[in-house]
C-alpha cells in the first residue's frame, strides 16, 4: 500500500513544542497586559527553575509530585478509564505513609520504614480507588463522578481523623506529631554532602528517584506484559476486549488500583521527603495537574518526566516570578498552566492535521520522485 | 458512443480527490444521460462512495468540475447539491426513527417557524409524489415500525421531495431481502420514466446486470471502463473491476461428515432491553462439514456467534461441546471456550477482531495472549510473537509482511488474513467464522474461501455465517436459514438455490410460494 507515514519525531516532539510555544507566548502577552515585561518575567521564571542548584532542586520536588500523579492518571487512561481521583488517592496514600511512619519511627531503621511506607502508600492509595473502581465494573457507576466524589471524601476524612486521632499533643496547628529521623527520607543533598557535592539545600528527595522507577515500571507493565496488554486492548477497544475473552471488570478493578497506588506514592515526596509529618491539604493540586501531564506527556511515561520536569518548573520558577516581580501574584502559575493544558491537551489537533498533512504530502512528493 | 449535442443529467470532468497520500479519486469523467439508470460498480475502496460524496457535496474535489444539465454547478455543501436537484440515499439510512414519515421528510424543508402549513404543504406534495412515482406509503407512520425496504422508500421520497431529479444511491440492497430488492429496482425503472436520473452504488454484479442501462468501472480510484449494459456480462464487469480473472465458483469435493462435535439445544437470548433476540436456535455441527447460516443481516446471526463463543451467555437453552455441557447457569467465558478448542472469526473484524491501533504483531495474539507460548515469567516475549507473526504472514500472504505496521494501516483483506491466520494456526476443532469476505477484495476472496474449504477438508467442523448468497451456496454443505431470530429452514446445499434461499430468508417460502414481500 502507497501511504506515507509522518516522522515520528513530528509527532512526539515538534507539535508539543509548537503548542508550548503558543501557550508561552500567549502567557507573554498576559504579563504584557498587565503592564508587565513578559521577557523579564520569563527570565526570572528560567532562572528561578534552572539556573541555581536549590532552583532546580525545587523543580525536581514538584517534578517527583507530578511524575506520580501524572503515571497515575497514564495507567488508567490506557486502559480507558479516566481517573480523576488521583487527588483523594494521594492524600489518603499519604495517610498511609503517615500510619507507617508514627507507628515505626521510634523502633525501626529507615531500611525497615522505607519498603513498608512504600506498600503504605500503595495499599491505602489503591484502596481508595478499588472502590470507585469496584463501582465501575461491578454497577456502571461512571468513574469519572465517583473518583471526583471521592476526592471530596477523602478531603473529609482527613480532617476527622486529623482533628480527632492524629493530632499531635504538642502543636496547635492541625499536624500530626514529627517523625523521628528514621522515618525521613533523606534530601539527596545530605546524601550528596559526603560526596563533597554541594547542591544546596532543597526539598528534593529519594522519592524522586522512586518516581524514576515507577517511569520504568510502569513502561514494562503496559508494553510488554500479558496485563498490559489486556489493558490496552480493554482500553483502545472494549469490544475486542470481550472477544479475547479479557475479564474487563477485572482489569478495570485492578488498573486502577495500580492507578491509585501510583497517586498514592505522592505522600512518600510530601510527607515521608518533607513534611515529616501528617497534615491536611499536602496534596492539593498535585492530582488535578496529574491529569494535564498526562495529557501533555502523551500518555507515555518519557513524555510524563519531560512534562513532571516542565510543570515542576513553572511552580518553582512562578514562585520565584512573584517575588522578584510583586506585581505579578503567584496565580499567574495557574494563568499559564491552563494555557498549556488548553493547547496542548484540549487545542491538540490545531496544528496537528495541517502539519501531518504537510509531512504526509511531503513524504508523498519523496515517494513520487 | 452518446449523442452529445443533449446534454448529461450529469457530467463529471477530471474529478480527482486525495486524502493525504491516498488518491481516492484520480481524473474521475462520468457521463449519465438524462432518464437513465447508471451503475457505477467497483471494489470496497475503489474510490465509490469518496465520488458520490463529491457529488453530494459532503466533499470538495480537489480538481474538475461537476455539470449538471450541461452547466457547471458548484457543489460545496449538500445544500448546493440539493439545489442544483441532487438527492442521495445513503446505505445506512438518515431518517429520524421515533418521527413519522412526513415528519423524516419534511426534515430541513419545514418551511417556517410554525409547522402547521408546513405539514399540510408536505402532506399534498407527498401524496402527490406518491402516485406519480407509485411509492405508496402511510405517511402517518412511525419510520421505526416499517420494514427496512419501506424505509428506503421513505428516503427516497425524501429525496424526491426535495426536488431531486437525480438520485444516488448508495449500495441500496445491503439491507435488504432478494424480492425487498427486486420491489426497489421496479421502483427505480418507474422513476425512470418519469424522467428521474439514478445514480446506483453497487459491488453487486447481479443487480447491475439487471437493472442499469449503462455501467461503469471504478478501480482503485479511477473510472476504467464505460459499458452499455445490454453489451457486456458479468465475466466482463468482474474482470474489469479487479483487472484480472476471477473465478466465481469454489472448488471443493463432496463433504464427508464425521461425528457431532457441537450440538447446541433451544439456545435463546435476550438483549439488554429485554428483546428476545435469538428464538431457540438448535443445531449440529459435525467434523467435515461447513454449516452455512443464511439470512438478511441483523436476524440472529451475530447473537447466535456471540452465544456459541462465549461472548455472551445465553438465556436459555445448552451447548454440548468437547465434553461440556454449557448453559445459563454453567456459562464459560470466551477464553474459556477458546482453550476447549473453538476458534472464530468475528463479523465484524475492526470492533472485534483486531485492535486497529495496535501494531500487528499484536494483534495476532489477540485473545490467544495469555498463552505460555507468548509468555515470559513476567514480560512478553516479544520475539516469539514477532517471528510467528511474520511466518504467518509469509505463510497467508498478508501485504505488506510488516509485523510492526499498524493493524489500521492494512487493507481489509490483509486485515482478514491476519484474523484468519490467527484464528486457524491454533489448529481448533470448530471454527465459527463471521462474514469472511465482508469488505474483501475479489483476489482474495478466492484465497479466503479455499482456506475454508482445505480445513473443512482437514477434518474441522466450520460454522460460516453470511449475509452473501454467493458465499453461503459457494461453500456451504449444508445451509441454515435465519429469520427474526429463529431458523426458519434447513437445506442441503445442493438443493439450494437463490430463489429459494431468498424467499425462506424472508419468511415466506411455505406461506407464499410466488415470493412477494408481505
Amino acid at each position: 500500500m502507497n501511504q506515507a507515514k509522518v516522522p515520528v519525531w513530528v509527532n512526539i516532539a515538534l507539535i508539543p513544542l509548537l503548542n508550548i510555544t503558543l501557550a508561552f507566548v500567549i502567557s507573554g502577552l498576559v504579563i504584557y497586559a498587565i503592564g508587565q515585561n513578559p521577557i523579564e518575567a520569563a527570565g526570572y521564571m528560567i532562572y528561578g527553575a534552572f539556573g541555581y542548584s536549590e532552583g532546580i532542586g525545587y523543580t525536581l520536588y514538584y517534578a517527583t509530585n507530578f511524575i506520580f500523579t501524572g503515571l497515575a492518571v497514564c495507567v488508567a487512561f490506557k486502559a480507558g478509564l479516566f481517573n480523576i481521583g488521583g487527588e483523594g488517592q494521594a492524600y489518603i496514600g499519604g495517610l498511609g505513609v503517615g500510619l507507617v511512619c508514627l507507628a515505626l519511627d521510634h523502633t525501626m531503621p529507615f531500611i525497615v520504614i522505607a519498603p513498608l511506607a512504600i506498600i503504605g502508600a500503595a495499599v491505602f492509595g489503591a484502596a481508595w480507588a478499588y472502590v470507585p473502581a469496584y463501582l465501575q465494573a461491578r454497577r456502571g457507576s461512571h468513574i469519572v463522578i465517583t473518583t471526583i466524589m471521592f476526592n471530596f471524601i477523602a478531603s473529609s476524612l482527613m480532617v476527622y481523623l486529623m482533628v480527632n486521632w492524629l493530632k499531635g499533643t504538642q502543636n496547635m496547628s492541625l499536624n500530626s506529631r514529627t517523625f523521628e529521623h528514621s522515618a525521613w527520607m533523606p534530601y539527596l543533598h545530605t546524601l550528596l554532602s559526603p560526596l563533597g557535592i554541594d547542591i544546596g539545600d532543597s526539598p528534593v528527595n529519594l522519592s524522586f528517584f522512586w518516581a524514576l522507577l515507577c517511569c520504568f515500571g510502569v513502561w514494562l507493565l503496559v508494553w510488554h506484559t500479558r496485563w498490559g496488554y489486556q489493558l490496552r486492548t480493554l482500553g483502545t477497544n472494549p469490544t475486542a476486549a470481550k472477544y479475547a475473552g479479557i475479564d474487563t471488570a477485572k482489569v478495570t478493578i485492578w488498573v486502577m488500583m495500580v492507578s491509585g497506588a501510583l497517586a498514592g506514592f505522592v505522600g512518600l515526596n510530601e510527607i515521608m521527603g518533607v513534611n515529616h509529618s501528617l497534615l491536611l491539604n499536602f496534596a492539593a493540586g498535585y492530582g488535578f495537574t496529574g491529569i494535564a501531564v498526562a495529557l501533555m506527556g502523551r500518555n507515555h511515561p518519557i513524555g510524563i518526566f519531560l512534562a513532571a520536569i516542565l510543570f515542576g518548573a513553572l511552580y518553582q520558577g512562578g514562585a520565584e516570578v512573584s517575588f522578584d516581580m510583586p506585581q505579578i501574584t503567584p496565580d499567574i502559575v495557574v494563568v499559564v498552566q491552563g494555557l498549556v493544558i488548553l493547547f496542548s491537551g484540549a487545542l491538540e489537533h490545531m496544528f496537528k492535521d495541517r502539519i501531518e498533512g504537510f509531512f504526509i504530502r511531503r513524504a508523498a512528493a519523496a515517494q513520487e520522485k | 458512443m452518446i449523442n452529445t449535442t443533449i446534454p448529461y443529467a450529469i457530467e463529471l470532468r477530471d474529478i480527482s480527490k486525495r486524502f493525504g497520500a491516498v488518491q481516492a479519486n484520480k481524473d474521475i469523467c462520468l457521463q449519465v444521460p438524462k432518464g437513465s439508470i447508471h451503475g457505477i460498480i467497483g471494489e470496497n475502496g475503489a474510490g465509490k462512495s469518496t465520488l458520490m460524496s463529491i457529488i453530494y457535496g459532503f466533499y470538495e474535489a480537489d480538481t474538475g468540475h461537476i455539470e449538471v444539465d450541461g452547466e457547471i454547478v458548484n457543489i460545496r455543501t449538500s445544500q448546493d447539491a440539493i439545489k442544483a436537484g441532487i438527492g442521495m440515499v445513503h446505505q445506512h439510512f438518515m431518517l429520524v426513527e421515533n418521527f413519522t414519515v412526513l415528519e423524516n421528510v419534511m426534515l430541513g424543508a419545514e418551511g417556517g417557524a410554525l409547522l402547521r402549513k408546513g405539514v399540510s404543504k408536505a402532506r399534498t406534495e407527498l401524496k402527490r409524489l406518491a402516485s406519480q412515482y407509485s411509492l405508496d406509503i402511510d405517511v402517518d407512520a412511525i419510520v421505526e415500525e416499517l420494514p427496512v425496504g419501506l424505509q428506503q422508500r421513505v428516503e427516497i421520497l425524501k429525496a424526491l421531495y426535495r426536488g431531486a431529479r437525480i438520485l444516488i444511491l448508495d449500495e441500496p440492497t445491503g439491507v435488504l431481502t432478494p424480492q425487498e430488492a427486486d420491489h426497489l429496482f421496479r421502483i427505480l425503472h418507474s422513476l425512470k420514466e418519469k424522467g428521474v436520473t439514478v445514480l446506483l452504488i453497487t459491488h453487486k454484479l447481479r443487480e447491475i446486470l439487471a437493472s442499469t442501462d449503462n455501467v461503469s468501472v471504478m478501480r482503485q480510484g479511477e473510472m476504467v471502463a464505460h459499458r452499455e449494459t445490454s453489451k457486456t456480462n458479468k465475466e466482463e464487469l468482474a474482470e474489469l473491476m479487479v483487472g484480472k480473472k476471477v473465478r466465481l465458483t469454489v472448488n471443493k469435493e463432496e463433504a464427508e461428515p464425521g461425528k457431532v462435535v457441537l450440538s447446541a439445544k433451544h439456545l435463546s437470548q435476550f438483549d439488554s432491553q429485554g428483546v428476545k433476540r435469538l428464538k431457540d436456535v438448535s443445531l449440529e455441527l459435525r467434523a467435515g462439514e461447513i454449516l452455512g447460516i443464511a439470512g438478511v443481516s441483523g436476524n440472529g446471526q451475530s447473537e447466535l456467534l456471540n452465544v456459541l463463543s462465549g461472548i455472551t451467555v445465553m438465556s436459555e437453552g445448552e451447548i454440548h461441546f468437547a465434553g461440556d455441557v454449557i448453559s445459563a447457569t454453567v456459562p464459560k467465558t470466551a477464553a474459556q471456550v477458546r482453550d476447549m478448542g473453538m476458534a472464530h472469526v468475528p463479523e465484524d473484524r475492526h470492533k472485534m477482531g483486531l485492535v486497529t491501533g495496535f501494531e500487528a504483531y499484536e494483534s495476532a495474539v489477540l485473545g490467544y495472549h495469555n498463552s505460555p507460548v507468548y509468555n515470559g515469567k513476567f514480560l512478553m516475549n516479544r520475539k516469539v510473537m514477532l517471528d510467528e507473526c511474520s511466518t504467518r504472514m509469509a505463510a497467508w500472504d498478508v501485504r505488506p509482511p510488516n509485523p510492526y505496521l499498524k493493524t489500521a494501516n492494512f487493507s481489509g483483506g490483509n486485515q482478514q488474513k491476519i484474523v484468519i491466520a490467527r484464528e486457524v494456526e491454533q489448529n481448533p476443532d470448530v471454527l465459527l467464522i463471521g462474514q469472511p469476505t465482508r469488505g474483501v477484495d475479489i483476489g482474495a476472496i478466492e484465497n479466503i474461501h479455499e482456506q475454508i474449504v482445505s480445513l473443512r477438508d482437514a477434518g474441522k467442523a466450520i460454522l460460516l455465517v453470511s449475509v452473501e448468497l454467493d458465499e453461503i451456496m459457494a461453500l456451504s454443505d449444508r445451509i441454515l436459514v435465519m429469520f427474526d431470530g429463529a431458523v426458519v429452514g434447513e437445506l442441503d446445499a445442493k438443493d439450494a438455490n437463490e430463489r429459494v434461499l431468498g424467499l425462506m430468508m424472508a419468511n415466506s417460502y411455505s406461506d407464499d410460494p410466488r415470493g412477494e414481500p408481505a
